[in-house]
């Protein structure tokens, strides 16, 4: 091992040091200190106020509910596609659509699903028009918990697709032929073998989709300004000093955002090396 | 065993109404701006915009940068990891997922905290200094992808062998690095490259709380503002993404091969 080995990865530890972890530290570490510079556990107690805690609640509400929902749809999808001897075009068809779905969100994904579910939107009006059915007057609203979950849908599914499909390749045809010539049915064989072994990588994907879904704030923003108490929104707001205007509280948000996402990351993390086993 | 394709082909209806359906309404909205006809005027009300062009080419001028910085950063960075030191195999692939770990609303909050005018790099304090710290947050941003084009690039040639040949022909690292591994990986940084531009692009959240003027803080305004334009922009935004992703795709087909000899 030579100095000069190090040379080349030396810009890369440098930036990651400069601008991924120094800055996101030093914004951890302030939420420990008060406005003289001591320490404190202030702004962590200043977090449990009503608006506080019911923005974490719709958050993780919406993230787990978009992430399980993602979750199973995508692997339904992604099963019927690859397993259900559709043809090879199908196949890739999806493929293409979801690496473009999956990164098609943001202010764009808010104004699609206006177009289609806000109270002008096409959907809207089919069932206005031809069902007789105001789905607003009936309880819906985009700008609420289901229309979330519903728009975050959009790229948690295909993420879903992208992430699942090289572990569904990897059940081997010959695990179900061996399943069924030992008696097995269908559903013994997805009991016993295929949702086994599928099961690491879903638990794992489940947790990158609520991280996914919990950090994300520019299609909820889009979509409803910030009438919706969501974490990353009022951050947004309190880093934009509308709100709050309490520095230390600010920072306190963050650590409660970043240790949330981190433990979902974390359990994606142990769960995927675990899973690596099988798709040798 | 005879399978029934009914229920494939009736998940893959469902499935393809679910993500159909927003791309046809948002497109027949944009075409709807006029009262009972058809008309593109909503895509040249945008086009026509002096806000529209210059946040564009903004975000496009930063997108670049981004993934200049990128590869300088990440090509030597994966190269020394594959060739010379695999002991840091681990911390590398760790840091280049804390981008996935960190929302960028923490990352930007991090830095205006760390380079405000008061401290040490007050970057935000000039325009210049601003856009920097834009670029090197959207390299952040796309470090993951990057990253992983470029390592998943490396593991098709043979890097070990065109190293020694280089340095058989009296070849420095530098040189090696730039006339023979990044050539011969030019397909996979490209897709690295094509994929920071499809998520910078329209980024909004760290634009905005940086103020400076990108497409997607354009977006949301005219989001704000207007009825019909936002489909507009969302269908132009859609078609973006699916270009950016049909070069990956596109590129792939030209990717060279030198695998090790095994």
């Amino acid at each position: 091992m030579r100095w000069g080995d190090y040379i080349g990865v030396a810009p890369f530890l440098v930036f990651a040091i400069l601008f991924l972890i120094v800055p996101t530290a030093f914004l951890m570490a302030s939420a420990f200190v008060d406005r003289e510079g001591g320490f404190t556990l202030d702004n962590i107690a200043n977090l449990n106020t009503p608006q506080i805690l019911s923005s974490f609640w719709i958050s993780i509400r919406v993230s787990v509910a978009s992430a399980a929902i993602g979750a199973l749809v995508g692997l339904i999808f992604a099963l019927a596609v690859i397993r259900g001897r559709l043809p090879q075009a199908v196949r890739s068809t999806v493929l293409t659509f979801s690496g473009v779905a999956s990164q098609f969100a943001g202010i764009p994904l808010a104004f699609a699903f206006i177009a289609t579910l806000g109270r002008l939107g096409l959907i809207t009006w089919l069932f206005k028009t031809y069902l007789d059915l105001d789905i607003y007057r009936a309880g819906f609203n985009l700008l609420s918990f289901w229309g979330l979950t519903i728009t975050y849908c959009y790229f948690q599914i295909p993420l879903m697709i992208l992430i699942i499909a090289p572990a569904i390749d990897g059940l081997k045809k010959e695990w179900s032929e061996a399943a069924a010539t030992l008696g097995a049915t269908p559903v013994q064989f997805w009991r016993y073998v295929g949702l086994p072994v599928l099961w690491p990588n879903l638990l794992g994907t489940l947790s990158l989709l609520f991280a996914n879904a919990f950090g994300a704030i520019a299609t909820a923003y889009a979509l409803t300004g910030s009438s919706l108490n969501i974490v990353p929104i009022l951050l947004y707001a309190q880093i934009r000093g509308d709100v709050l205007n309490d520095p230390g509280l600010g920072a306190a948000l963050a650590l409660g955002m970043v240790v949330i996402a981190a433990l979902a990351n974390v359990v994606y993390l142990v769960i995927r090396t675990r899973a690596e086993r099988w798709l040798k | 065993m005879k399978q029934s394709r009914f229920w494939p082909w009736l998940i893959f209806a469902l499935g393809s109404l679910y993500f159909l359906l927003p791309l046809i309404a948002t497109f027949q909205f944009s075409l709807s701006i006029r009262r009972d006809t058809l008309s593109w005027d909503a895509y040249l009300n945008v086009f026509q915009a002096p806000a529209f062009q210059q946040t564009f080419s903004y975000s496009l001028v930063v997108g670049f940068a981004a993934v200049v910085v990128g590869v300088l950063i990440v090509v030597p960075a994966a190269y020394f990891v594959r060739l010379r030191a695999p002991q840091l195999r681990p911390v590398i692939e760790f840091v280049t997922l804390l981008p996935l770990i960190i929302p960028p609303i923490i990352l930007v909050f991090g830095y205006i905290r760390m380079y405000n005018s008061s401290s040490l790099i007050p970057l935000t304090n000039s325009t210049i200094g601003t856009d920097v710290l834009l670029t090197l947050a959207y390299v952040a941003l796309a470090m993951p992808y990057m990253y992983r084009a470029v390592d998943t690039g490396l593991r098709t040639i043979d890097v070990q062998t065109l190293t020694e040949a280089a340095n058989i022909l009296g070849a420095n690292t530098a040189t090696i690095l730039l006339r023979i591994i990044l050539p011969n990986i030019t397909v996979a940084v490209l897709s690295g490259a094509f994929l920071t531009l499809a998520i910078v692009v329209g980024e909004f959240t760290i634009a905005s709380l940086l103020n400076r003027p990108a497409f997607g803080v354009y977006m949301q305004n005219v989001g704000a503002n207007r009825a019909y334009e936002p489909a507009a922009l969302a269908v132009i935004s859609f078609v973006i993404t699916w270009a950016a992703m049909g070069m990956i795709q596109l590129l792939a087909r030209f990717a060279p091969r030198t695998a090790a000899r095994s």
